[in-house]
């Protein structure tokens, strides 16, 4: 069965000016999101992976439009949100949520649990105002805290619970769409299990979809149906999560992966080294932008974009944005130089 | 057996606060085999940083190392003068950090900062100091050492920074490096180019590397020996493989078994429940008692030791005394245990 | 740095343009006609027509500033309707008096408040640093002219061991630093206490960053670690101030120079406005005011050299 198509991305751009010179014109612009498309579908859970400054956040940021995209599409559940008046796109907020990192700086220290959840019930009115306290109570117990805490303050929870009450605050308005942005990253291992497991739990329960951004592989392969593998504003590779992890075939998503360290002292421990730093999305490279650290890379990388396209050997829904698939995997093209490490 | 470079026996620091003595590292115990890597791994609030800048008495002004002994080749470094440990530092035992971005001085060069190191302890001059500097840039790696040197921090990225950093480290070449989370801050591309970096380094100029760390994945691939960190103990100390084959305090079972493996799919994570508490209300008996599936009576009213196995593993947990009053299979987070007793 | 010099004198002309039009116009606007006070009241109607003819006040105001600019790029400010000397003649001497006091009195600001900031942050929360900040906050609430009075009162009254009045020479200050004293002291230690201040916060931050860890754990003294590492960051807000203290005490000097009969630009500025004396007010207004344009010029620049951080683009 096909299933419903909740969010579909379309050729979405997110340019940032750069002010400068003597009167402060716009001297040039960062391309932090530079023409990405996507689709996500009612119930999974797709994952956003790649570096600092690939632009996996501003993408998440750009859906909810908490900066206006500069160019694109961003059709939920069938309406183009781009296309809204502000007033509507306020409406549509209670269907679209997204945890951050820091729940703590999000949360008026100010408000007690129970005034941070009642004032997201308020907004989208979603809950009648007799019917909220018990709405508040069944919602903390839904993500682990218990009535008693309802009144208490942000500073007196610890980092995982302040999580959940992050959690919980998305959940009051009955979203749709969750957007995750490094929620789990700043926890100590112990506790982001506990949330990740919450997760997903609530997923099952309340049909959530998720979009997921992360940098951490290891909580990604737990937890994503489908991965988006971005480099400095671009999609470079997009597929199942078993596509991804056990077939990549861009060059970068299988540096990036091999770069992770594994909790297992008896595996092998060869790691592509990647040359030199990520480049700045304000200079991309031309061409294909991995080209400036791609063992493989050759003139034509240096010159034309790659399409993100399914190649031979690669299973429905998987794609890479790489003009050398085939030729790497039958070995036709070498890499120049690839430096192997164990650390 | 191989020479102990440095022993770290019972360890204590306290650090003197507004709501009364925090007990931040409480008892840590661990040796650093020459040439080796050693891992202290924790979660925050473990104590694991604070361990660190107690061995080179490098402690805020409101911290105090109150007890234990930090033995270096023999000498306790607690005995040493303040004198005598400055002339340690960054000299036999270096240290890097784990924020390159805020660690290096903005207003110095490159070359001022690294060059300092060597005037201080090898007496070099300013020009013999600047050529020195330049050829350990190339040591770590830095493209175009020489006009390099000349600029300043904010001039580099920070994978750059950080190699800086150890170019910094290395520069007397010491006998201990203390890395103190030093990828943590970094994209993983760049940890696997400094990881290997420092791993090749060590190799070539055989020095011993205290690797402070949160991520079981780097400790799994860079050390030799692992002290696990539970508020402010070590609550397990052991070679790698046997902490990751078979772990023997409930909560580094708790801990692998919580931890998203990027190399294989789990069905589900097993948590370890509650939280970590804090360092002014500690729970009496075994600090890990209020989160243990298997605790008893005796976990929660009287503190296990560092008990040897006799194979140089140690473990801070009553399963393995022959006082443990429980099953002799004991099921912790979905593995069995056999008690000692 | 010679590029951002250049874009940084570009950049102070038209701000010296608007200085000279806000004190051509603020002399203008003070109701009152200067042509009439000069010929004084009463005059004939034909006498204040002939002085206003004479100072060009009839012509249309833009004409006079353009008339007055062109004199002043040329050196002329005209002359002091009162004496009929030339005003820069009569600033001329009065000006090096009152720079000279302000850079005197920075130097003890700068000296005597680094100090004691670096002391106080050094030894942060002991002793030494309560009494230190419990006397820098009476020297910032000590009104100067207060202060002044005080020092007259003990040093030159009550034990006669230094001079209260500092009398001038046309090259400046007395054959004596004794005259120099009082003044001085008068005038900086309200900016001592503000750079005190600012030195010990400036420095407990900076004492509190990962690279000053870092400089402990090479092995640096401290010493090397306070001096070398600490206070080149830590001086980087303090210069910021010193310049605006230096800017605050040019025009601070009006009251002390009062009070210590002290013939500065301060005093030569309150007399001239007693007299109406209209040219010689905006002669000296105009160059204190290109003064303060060009101190904060300097510090803007010292700041860049300091701080490497920022962008020089």
């Amino acid at each position: 069965m096909e299933k419903k198509e909740l969010l579909v991305v379309d050729g979405l751009k997110q340019y940032f000016p750069i002010k400068g010179g003597f009167l402060g014109r716009t001297v040039n612009h960062v391309k932090a999101v530079d023409d990405i498309s996507f689709t996500i579908h009612e119930g999974e859970t797709v994952s956003i992976v790649g570096e600092s400054g690939c632009g996996k956040s501003t993408t998440g940021r750009a859906i909810l439009r908490l900066e206006e995209p500069t160019e694109g599409k961003v059709v939920f559940n069938g309406e183009d949100l781009t296309k809204l008046p502000k007033g509507e796109m306020r409406k549509h907020r209670k269907d679209l949520q997204i945890i951050f990192q820091d729940p703590y700086a999000s949360i008026n220290p100010r408000q007690t649990v129970s005034d941070v959840l009642n004032e997201a019930m308020e907004i989208q009115k979603v809950v009648p105002k007799k019917e909220r306290r018990d709405r508040i109570i069944e919602l903390l117990e839904t993500v682990g805290l218990n009535a008693a805490q309802a009144d208490r303050y942000p500073h007196e929870f610890s980092g995982g619970q302040r999580q959940r009450i992050g959690i919980a605050r998305a959940l009051s308005v009955n979203p749709k769409l969750i957007i995750c942005d490094e929620a789990v990253s700043a926890l100590d291992v112990s506790i982001q299990a506990q949330v990740l497991n919450l997760l997903d739990e609530l997923q099952d329960e309340y049909n959530l979809t998720y979009l997921f951004i992360s940098h951490d592989l290891g909580v990604v392969r737990h937890i994503s149906d489908r991965v988006i593998v971005m480099y400095v504003g671009k999609i470079v590779e997009i597929g199942d999560k078993h596509s991804i992890f056990d077939n990549p075939k861009h060059p970068y998503t299988k540096a990036l992966l091999s770069a992770i360290p594994v909790p297992d002292p008896d595996r092998e421990r060869n790691h592509i080294v990647l040359r030199g730093d990520v480049p700045s999305p304000i200079d991309p490279p031309s061409g294909c932008r991995f080209h400036t650290r791609c063992p493989f890379a050759q003139e034509k990388c240096r010159v034309d974009v790659p399409e993100l396209v399914r190649h031979d050997g690669m299973q429905e829904g998987h794609e890479a944005a790489c003009h050398f698939v085939e030729e790497i995997e039958r070995g036709e093209v070498k890499p120049k130089e690839l430096q192997v490490t164990t650390f | 057996m191989v020479e102990t470079i440095l022993d770290v026996r019972d360890l204590r620091t306290s650090f003197y606060t507004d709501e009364g003595e925090v007990k931040a590292v409480d008892g840590v115990s661990f040796s650093v085999p020459k040439g080796k890597t050693i891992g202290i791994v924790g979660e925050s609030g473990s104590g694991k940083s604070i361990t660190s800048l107690s061995i080179l008495r490098l402690l805020a002004s409101n911290g105090k190392v109150v007890g234990g002994e930090v033995r270096f080749k023999g000498d306790n470094l607690l005995a040493y003068s303040e004198k005598k440990m400055r002339s340690l530092r960054g000299n036999k035992i270096s240290m890097i950090f784990q924020e390159p971005m805020t660690s290096l001085n903005p207003v110095f060069t490159v070359g001022q900062q690294i060059s300092e190191t060597l005037i201080e302890h090898q007496g070099m001059s300013k020009k013999a100091a600047m050529a020195k500097s330049v050829d350990l840039l190339k040591l770590v790696g830095i493209p175009s050492p020489d006009k390099r040197v000349k600029q300043y921090p904010y001039e580099l990225s920070g994978g750059m920074r950080q190699r800086v950093m150890i170019a910094i480290a290395l520069a007397c070449n010491p006998e201990i490096l203390i890395a103190d989370e030093p990828t943590t801050a970094l994209d993983v591309t760049i940890q696997a180019q400094i990881l290997g970096l420092i791993r090749d380094l060590q190799q070539r100029m055989g020095m011993s590397v205290v690797l402070i760390t949160h991520d079981l994945g780097v400790v799994a691939e860079t050390c030799d020996y692992v002290a696990v960190m539970y508020a402010g103990q070590v609550v397990e100390y052991s070679d790698v493989r046997t902490l990751f084959r078979k772990p023997k305090h409930p909560y580094t079972v708790g801990l692998l078994k919580s931890l998203p493996r990027p190399d294989e799919d789990q069905e589900k994570l097993i948590p370890i429940h509650g939280t970590v508490p804090s360092p002014l209300h500690m729970p009496v008996g075994c600090r890990f008692n209020p989160r243990c599936p298997a605790a008893t009576d005796l976990c929660r009213e009287k503190l296990p030791d560092l008990f040897d196995d006799g194979e140089g593993n140690q473990v801070r947990c009553w399963i393995y005394n022959e006082q443990w009053p429980g099953e002799k299979e004991v099921d912790v987070f979905g593995e069995e245990r056999t008690a000692r007793c | 740095m010679t590029k951002y010099i250049i874009r940084r004198l570009l950049q102070t002309i038209p701000v010296l343009i608007g200085v000279s039009i806000l004190v051509f116009s603020l002399m203008h606007l003070i109701p009152g006609d200067p042509a009439q006070i000069i010929a004084g009241e009463g005059a004939p109607e034909k006498t204040v027509e002939q002085i206003r003819e004479r100072l060009g006040l009839n012509e249309p105001i833009h004409k006079q500033y353009l008339n007055y600019m062109s004199g002043v790029v040329q050196g002329d400010l005209g002359n002091s309707v009162r004496s009929g000397r030339p005003v820069v003649d009569e600033i001329k001497t009065r000006f090096w008096v009152t720079l000279e006091l302000a850079t005197y009195a920075t130097i003890l600001a700068v000296f005597i408040g680094l100090m004691a900031g670096i002391i106080s942050a050094v030894r942060h929360y002991t002793f030494t640093d309560t009494a230190i900040m419990i006397v820098a906050l009476f020297g910032l609430s000590m009104p100067n002219f207060w202060l002044g009075l005080v020092l007259i009162d003990w040093f030159a009254i009550g034990g006669d061991w230094l001079p209260a009045w500092a009398k001038l020479r046309p090259s400046g200050w007395g054959d004596s630093w004794r005259q120099v004293v009082l003044p001085v002291i008068t005038l900086g230690t309200g900016g001592a206490a503000i750079i005190a201040r600012m030195t010990r916060s400036s420095m407990l931050e900076v004492i509190g960053q990962d690279y000053i860890r870092t400089a402990r754990a090479k092995g640096l003294t401290d010493r090397v670690i306070t001096y070398r590492h600490a206070l080149k960051n830590a001086l980087i807000p303090v210069v910021t101030v010193v310049g605006l203290e230096f800017g605050g005490f040019l025009g601070g000097a009006v009251l002390t120079e009062t009070i210590f009969a002290i013939n500065g630009m301060g005093r030569l500025t309150v007399q001239a406005i007693n007299t109406r004396d209209f040219p010689i007010v905006q002669g000296a207004v105009l160059v204190i005011s290109v003064l303060f344009v060009f101190v904060n010029l300097i510090v803007d620049i010292s700041y860049k050299l300091l701080n490497k951080r920022i962008d020089l683009g």
